[in-house]
């Protein structure tokens, strides 16, 4: 583990190396948010979880010393992580099926991932469908999940040029990552589907339905399915 | 309640932003400014953290429907309530029906007014800062338009106030902490954990050489151009957190100060970050302006903030005698 700074009111916490294998990799920042948030040290203010870091924002004027606060935080940070060492934490994060209306109305670029994959449009679906899933990642925008695990032959690139409005729902392709729009919002996936769910809502008491390490499941719904489920907004 | 007749351009309703849901995507937000926020504040006599107006470069016309002591800072711009002209960092009281002028800035970026009672929209994820991007808090969401209401909270132990006499307070804030924006910006940075990675050339013109503010700049960023910032080996790297002041540069080799509607995750090279203190100088960076970046260290970085915050709480101590 490794501990820099980001800026004098933030610190970056490097959990692993960037060649592990995903899951694990995810496994172990989220052990190590809990860790951190357990420890409940007064200074810190927000956690940024990403792939292999955690970015960690306090105030300088609440720790001990304001003129050695980063000091002070990696050493708070590092005290937690020392005694829960040897802690064989699991971390586990709750598993969603998410429902997908892969219809043509909703598959804006459906062939164009075809044609890139050399598939047949209904075998693109057919396997995003059944693949598994795991959030690498919140971002881009609130509530946005980058999920991993897509078949490495459904991999496409962005578009060259972004979409000025992508709906809310959409279900999309960007690389080797598959995500889910949480609201209306220029983007450059490859939209290949609608979910009814609702992924980010101010009003809840977790705001984003997907959260780091979270583990996701398609499943494909009609569209008769898919007016019954939506929520409007 | 405070009525908007004229939004002017990008005008939002911030307070000290929305702390504590990065790790669901939701941005910072909040005043570009911060200190700039709690020092208008505490002079009108609100919570530190009560929400305020931030304007950027444009004509505004308020209207008060009742009676508020109102206070502002920022750039270089005119403040009028009907014929009088407000100064940075002085006290006004607002008569119930009167107009609220704000015309500029001739230099710098932005302002804030700040009214007694704050501005009372509800909370968003415990803040009521504009998420223009995410299209939550503040007024619907959104930058202000022309028509929209906004609510305003109690004043707080005024009552006992004495109304300024004559309308404008004789005291004032120290005029540097309310006129910010000068122009020829040098921001103090400390280096970032992508730093190695670029090349000696790069990080020589990075500290000695000018750079010019884009007009493509807004509340998430700053972008600049300049010498072109190279990195020694070009690998993609996984997204990780970036934070306001954070200077990313993206693969065309210009720097991009980000602030405070910034993503929470970023994918770009880290080569600085733009220390705290300097934040209200990186708030008024507007396009075609110079700007300069010098290192210092981390522990002066930390230095600067304690010190700024000693003098914070003398100058809230100052305030709360001046109202006595």
């Amino acid at each position: 583990m490794k501990i820099e700074p980001l800026g004098d009111a933030a610190l970056i916490v490097r959990v692993c190396d960037e060649v592990g294998d995903a899951t694990e990799m995810i496994s172990a920042v989220c052990s190590t948010v809990g860790i951190i948030r357990r420890a409940k040290i007064p200074a810190i203010l927000d956690l940024a979880p990403s792939y292999t870091s955690i970015g960690v924002f306090y105030d300088p004027m609440r720790t001990r010393q304001p003129a050695h606060a980063f000091e002070s935080i990696r050493a708070d940070i590092e005290r937690a992580m020392g005694s829960n060492r040897g802690t064989t934490e699991n971390f586990q994060g709750k598993s969603i099926e998410i429902p997908v209306c892969y219809d043509a109305e909703f598959a804006l670029d459906l062939e164009r991932v075809a044609k890139h994959t050399d598939l047949a449009g209904e075998e693109v679906v057919r396997r995003h469908a059944a693949g598994q899933y795991v959030v690498h990642c919140i971002g881009f925008m609130p509530g946005f999940p980058y999920l991993g695990g897509l078949a490495r032959e459904l991999a496409t690139p962005r578009l060259s040029t972004p979409r000025t409005s992508v709906p809310a729902g959409a279900v999309a392709i960007g690389g080797s990552q598959t995500g889910v729009y949480p609201q209306r919002a220029p983007g450059g996936w490859n939209i290949i589907g609608r979910s009814p769910l609702r992924f980010f809502n101010v009003e809840a008491d977790s705001p984003a339905l997907l959260m780091t390490g979270d583990r996701v499941r398609f499943r494909s719904i009609s569209r008769k399915d898919f007016e019954q489920m939506k929520i409007d907004d | 309640m405070i009525k908007v007749l004229r939004a002017g351009f990008l005008t939002s309703v911030q307070d000290l932003g929305r702390i504590g849901f990065r790790d669901s995507g939701v941005s910072q937000s909040g005043a570009l400014d911060a200190s700039m926020l709690r020092i208008l504040n505490v002079m009108v006599g609100n919570e530190e953290s009560a929400a305020g107006i931030e304007f950027t470069h444009g004509a505004l016309r308020l209207k008060l429907s009742d009676n508020r002591r109102v206070a502002w800072g920022g750039g270089d711009y005119q403040v009028e309530v009907g014929q009088t002209r407000i100064p940075p960092g002085h006290i006004c009281a607002v008569s119930a029906g009167e107009e609220i002028h704000i015309q500029g800035p001739r230099v710098g970026a932005r302002g804030w007014l700040v009214i007694a009672g704050g501005i009372d929209v509800p909370l968003v994820l415990g803040s009521r800062s504009t998420d223009a991007r995410g299209n939550f808090g503040g007024c619907d969401g959104r930058y202000l338009i022309d028509g929209n209401e906004l609510p305003l909270g109690s004043e707080v132990a005024w009552d006992k106030l004495k109304t300024p006499s004559p309308r404008i307070s004789g005291w004032a804030a120290p005029q540097s902490w309310v006129q910010t924006g000068g122009g020829n910006a040098v921001l103090r940075i400390i280096r970032g954990s992508d730093w190695e990675l670029f090349d000696e050339p790069s990080r020589q013109a990075f500290l000695l050489s000018d750079f010019i503010v884009a007009a493509e700049s807004d509340r998430m960023g700053v972008r600049c151009s300049g010498s072109k910032l190279r990195k020694i080996i070009n690998r993609d790297m996984l997204s990780e957190a970036v934070a306001p002041g954070t200077i990313q540069v993206p693969p065309d080799g210009n720097p991009l100060v980000l602030l405070n509607d910034c993503q929470t995750i970023g994918g770009y090279s880290k080569i600085a970050h733009v220390i705290s203190v300097d934040m209200t100088i990186a708030a008024q960076l507007h396009a075609g302006e110079t700007a300069r970046f010098r290192e210092t260290t981390l522990a002066e970085a930390q230095d600067l903030a304690a010190a700024r915050a000693e003098d914070f709480a003398l100058f809230r101590v100052g305030v709360r005698m001046h109202h006595l």
